[in-house]
């Protein structure tokens, strides 16, 4: 395996959160009845004309932005021919020679390695219908409320090396389109889908190897098992002396194969030209200004940001930043507890909170506890009225909606860290009395009898007491 | 430029059009007609001319992204060959 | 005849208002008119008498008869097969659209209907509008109320021999390299191709997008500006219609055209054209020259290859705009085939006619992998030279001047044989399609076996407001125009 190397360049098909198709005054909601989204431009009548959608735009806009890549003054609507039952009009509106973004590209990061992808282009264009292939006695059905549904269509350099590398980079691209509101990411009903160009090529090789195109990929987990499995399927047939033959292939899960598709076997020929029903698209300056000022704060900027104003590390930022809701998770907690207490509530969100959402497979956007909320309680553990031990009870408390705020779950459960002196000098008299053995062992040099000790005194006080007090108390008594 | 008989199978092949043995070969000689005539063009120097796409030099005018279409299923589905269940059919589509 | 028939747009909308005649009355006298003629013309390739006639009845009880910004309200007119009529069966001359009932109305169609106007039928075109002889029509050809042995032109020749027969008042005729002008010279009409953009496109049936362009077909310069002023207008849903002020296309009608310059290309008057077109239309410049205009040579170096360069870039965009004809969700759909691809080819082999799968064919082939440079971009880049010559022979003339089709209207079957005779017969028309340039025909006298010559007028951009007052301002001193076929009496 290791003399082989594997190149991979990813497509993705992004539908853009607009209210109306591209060109279209159709609705683009999902889940409608077959076909009752689909008016007289999208059923291609004869006579029918498009008119650009300029939501459609701005989002691509936004994209360039924030993927760095040059935004072009003019761009131009293609009409790519094909024939397909899914395809109204026997062409697809697409940019071909001039496409709105250019270049550009994504940070990714596989453990603790980083890598940079370039994109080569990002382009607007209609989606197609959806062909139903369940039983109509043997017939196809046709549903175009999905035609004319925008997309951007963002393609990279074969710049991936593996698998992991392409997942990554899917993963980053899905969350970066979310975050700046450009798509739902909804990868179940098709909002975000990705083909990938793969081929591999001995090390060394400085020719791209045959690459076959797997098609549709609606899930990372597919992506991985759909890659892997080509890879290795590639490296057997060459390695058996059968050349790769470039080919469109379909990922079928169940049984974890990619197989060729049939309907793409036609030689394709889609003779683009300009489509002379729409106009060069033009981005002027003051536009493109405009867009900027409405984009949110970047996930890099606000790395960069959240290392210098809290002093987490590029790591922490980086898994922040991960997504929109992560972040916007972040940032409200910080806003509530104070940035004194951004790193614990880091920690927190990374630790605790992660933990509980993967186990519950929730969204942090759906969190039972709200970043308030989370805020409330690490407020309660900096001012020592909690510990951390007590923290987690209360945070499971909160999780659990026992109450609406720490602060409630504390006083209603009586929680409260036991601070006064007093209070926990008398508690390790009586643990002392009770635990002479632990208090001899000790004093013969035990250190592990102190720890006991300290156990025990917690225990009496339910955990409530400080430990640090009652560390720095039971030292002065046992050394005094 | 000369179309050959394989040319011609290619062209409606990709238009479409079923042609019969007959119907292709009086096809062939008429597209080398037309295809002769607008040889023509290869002669003239357009070195540095920019392609004109449009008859008018403006540009793509854009639409408020507002939905404006409500549901005429019925209405359209009235003239199309074969629907059930709101759904165009067509012959089994394999993928 | 009554007088009615053969009226003005003018004298209709003022026999209208003072109630001397009704909408319905009006409607009825050309239905009947239609009913007798038509057999022998088949204009008509769609008649509903009981719509028209409801249509006429609430125009009579709408209030718009007569009103000031609805001034063709209650006059009849009938429309190309190509505009989407709802209701309608619209069929653009294509076995395809057999049975295609429109669900909407273009937005040419929605105008009329709301200035007031009756809709008398549909008509007789070329299939998807290409043709310059109405040949290619599925419903069979449109013969010339000249003389029934002879072409009407085309694509627009239903409209054309409808107006010249007087089966209609004014008529809708498309224009994508010569359509309107070329059956309106053939049949002594006056038809008018507007500046791209001007009229909007919404509900016409594609043929080529870049060319197409719809426009009046009348029996006078004044009728065009009046039917032009309520079919132009800017529509949100053509990205192509231009935003501009309206525009009242007859303001100039009655200047006088002394001062205005006559621009004379050299190359539409060389060989090629027919001695008695060429009798014809000098005679016509010597009429201007009367009337204070002064004429000039101008030169299109490059219109020669318009022709071609056209049948490049008409067949390339019609193989596209064709594809949404596959049998899926309207149209023709073959009785009996295989799979997917097999029901496509079938439907599309029986559906279409043989001049617009030569057509598709063509188009498929210039964009095709390999020849898209050498055919498409290049016949682009031509299209530019000959914009740039129109705009260069603009800078010493007002308005240019000569024959709209180079013979009269010739017997049928004389060029069918051969498809590029029959496209040589755009050979004047074309260019202007193709620079975006508005352009007219009307009567300026009769040829060989009495049939009707066309003068052409070609305009500077969005100069139809002044083509319309030198072809008005000739057919006041003229009477070409108002000749009507003997057997249409």
């Amino acid at each position: 395996m290791s003399q082989w190397e594997v190149v991979i360049g990813l497509e993705t098909h992004a539908q853009l959160q607009t209210k109306s198709k591209i060109f279209s005054g159709s609705s683009i909601a999902f889940g409608a009845e077959p076909n009752l989204q689909a008016n007289a431009v999208d059923i291609a009548l004869p006579g029918v004309l498009p008119v650009l959608n300029r939501e459609a735009v701005v989002c691509a806009i936004k994209f360039g932005l924030a993927v760095g890549a040059s935004i072009a003054p003019r761009s131009v609507f293609a009409r790519k021919n094909y024939f397909y039952p899914d395809l109204p009009k026997g062409y697809q509106i697409s940019q071909f020679e001039i496409p709105v973004v250019q270049g550009g590209g994504l940070s990714i990061r596989v453990g603790e390695h980083e890598k940079f992808v370039h994109l080569t282009r990002a382009h607007l264009e209609e989606d197609a219908g959806k062909s139903l292939h369940e039983d109509f006695h043997g017939r196809t059905g046709i549903d175009l409320n999905r035609a004319g549904t925008p997309l951007l269509e963002i393609v990279t350099e074969p710049d991936m090396r593996s698998s992991a590398e392409a997942v990554a980079y899917a993963r980053a691209l899905h969350a970066l389109v979310q975050w700046i509101g450009i798509c739902d990411g909804n990868m179940q009903e098709g909002s975000f889908r990705c083909d990938a160009n793969v081929s591999v090529r001995p090390v060394g090789q400085k020719e791209f190897g045959t690459r076959r195109e797997i098609k549709n990929l609606n899930s990372f987990r597919f992506m991985q098992q759909a890659i892997d499995f080509e890879v290795q399927w590639q490296i057997n047939e060459i390695t058996e002396g059968r050349a790769i033959r470039q080919a469109t292939v379909l990922f079928d899960p169940d049984t974890g194969e990619t197989r060729a598709m049939r309907s793409k076997e036609d030689a394709h020929d889609y003779r683009y030209f300009p489509d002379p029903d729409l106009l060069p698209l033009e981005i002027g300056d003051d536009w493109i200004t405009e867009v900027k000022a409405e984009l949110p704060e970047l996930p890099q900027a606000m790395q960069a940001r959240f290392q210098a104003d809290y002093g987490l590390s590029a790591y922490d930022a980086a898994i922040l930043t991960a997504s929109r809701g992560m972040a916007d998770y972040f940032v409200s907690a910080v806003a509530a507890a104070g940035a004194a207490n951004a790193k614990t509530i880091a920690n927190w969100i990374m630790g605790e909170l992660a933990a509980r959402l993967n186990k519950n497979d929730t969204d942090i956007e759906a969190s039972p506890i709200s970043a308030p909320q989370l805020a409330g309680l690490i407020q309660r553990i900096a001012d020592n009225t909690i510990s951390n031990t007590i923290a987690k009870k209360v945070f499971e408390a909160l999780w659990n909606g026992e109450g609406q705020t720490a602060d409630a779950i504390i006083e209603a459960q009586g929680l409260k860290q036991i601070t006064d002196s007093g209070a926990i000098e008398k508690i390790i008299d009586e643990v002392l009395a009770a635990n002479a053995k632990s208090v001899e062992e000790f004093r013969a040099g035990k250190e592990k009898a102190f720890n006991a000790l300290v156990g025990q005194a917690m225990k009496a006080t339910k955990g409530k007491a400080n430990p640090q007090q009652v560390n720095e108390l039971l030292k002065k008594k046992l050394g005094g | 430029m000369s179309l050959t008989p394989e040319d011609v199978s290619r062209i409606a092949l990709l238009s479409r059009i079923e042609l019969s043995p007959a119907e292709r070969e009086t096809t062939r000689e008429q597209l080398n007609g037309i295809l002769g005539f607008i040889e023509q063009l290869q002669a003239v120097d357009t070195a540095g001319i920019e392609p004109m796409a449009h008859a008018v030099d403006v540009v793509q005018r854009l639409r408020p992204d507002v939905v404006t279409e409500t549901d005429r299923r019925a209405e359209f589905q009235a003239v199309a060959p074969e629907t059930e269940a709101g759904l165009y059919l067509v012959p089994k589509v394999i993928e | 005849m009554s007088d009615l028939a053969n009226s003005s747009l003018g004298e209709l909308a003022a026999a209208l208002k003072a109630r001397k005649v009704s909408a319905v009355e009006l409607a009825t006298l050309f239905l009947d008119r239609i009913e007798k003629h038509n057999p022998a013309l088949n204009a008509y390739i769609a008649l509903d008498r009981e719509r028209t006639l409801a249509q006429a009845k609430a125009a009579d009880a709408s209030g718009k008869v007569g009103a000031q910004d609805t001034p063709l309200a209650g006059i009849p007119l009938a429309h190309k097969d190509i505009f989407c009529t709802k209701g309608w069966r619209t069929s653009c001359g294509s076995r395809m659209l057999e049975n295609f009932i429109s669900p909407y109305d273009a937005h040419v169609v929605e105008q009329l209907n709301a200035a007031g106007m009756v809709t008398l039928g549909k008509l007789n075109m070329d299939e998807f509008a290409m043709g310059s002889s109405n040949e290619t029509s599925y419903f069979g050809p449109v013969k010339n109320p000249w003389d029934t042995t002879r072409v009407p032109g085309g694509s627009s020749g239903g409209s054309a021999a409808a107006v010249a027969a007087r089966l209609a008042p004014v008529a809708t005729g498309t224009d994508t390299g010569g359509s309107i002008r070329q059956p309106a010279a053939l049949c002594g009409l006056t038809g008018l191709k507007p500046t791209y953009g001007v009229v909007s496109r919404y509900g016409m049936i594609a043929f080529a997008s870049s060319l197409d362009q719809a426009g009046p077909m009348a029996k006078s310069a004044e009728d065009c500006a009046l039917l032009l002023n309520a079919m132009a207008g800017f529509d949100a849903r053509d990205s192509t219609s231009l935003e501009r002020p309206a525009e009242n296309y007859a303001r100039d009608l009655e200047r006088p055209l002394a001062g205005l310059r006559i621009g004379l290309p050299k190359e539409f008057f060389g060989a090629g054209m027919d001695d008695d077109v060429r009798a014809a239309v000098d005679a016509a410049l010597a009429e201007y020259r009367k009337l204070g205009a002064s004429t000039v040579e101008v030169s299109l170096p490059n219109s020669g290859l318009s022709v071609p360069a056209y049948y490049v870039i008409a067949p390339a965009e019609a193989s596209s705009n064709l594809s949404r004809f596959d049998g899926v969700r309207y149209g023709y759909r073959a009785p009996d085939y295989g799979d997917l691809n097999d029901m496509y080819s079938k439907s599309r082999a029986q559906g279409f006619g043989a001049e617009v799968k030569r057509r598709i064919l063509i188009g498929t082939y210039v964009l095709s992998h390999g020849y898209y440079d050498a055919y498409y971009l290049k016949a682009q880049k031509i299209r530019r030279l000959i914009a740039a010559d129109f705009q260069r022979a603009f800078e010493s003339c007002d308005v240019i001047m000569g024959p709209t089709s180079p013979s009269v209207a010739f017997a049928f079957g004389a060029k069918s044989a051969d498809p590029v005779q029959m496209y040589l017969s755009d050979i004047y028309t074309i260019s202007t399609n193709l620079a975006g340039l508005p352009g007219m025909s009307l009567p300026c006298g009769f040829g060989a076996n009495a049939m009707p010559v066309g003068l052409q007028i070609i305009g500077s951009w969005f100069g139809e407001a002044k083509m319309l007052q030198a072809a008005h301002q000739y057919q006041k001193v003229t009477d070409w125009h108002a000749r009507m076929p003997e057997a249409m009496k």
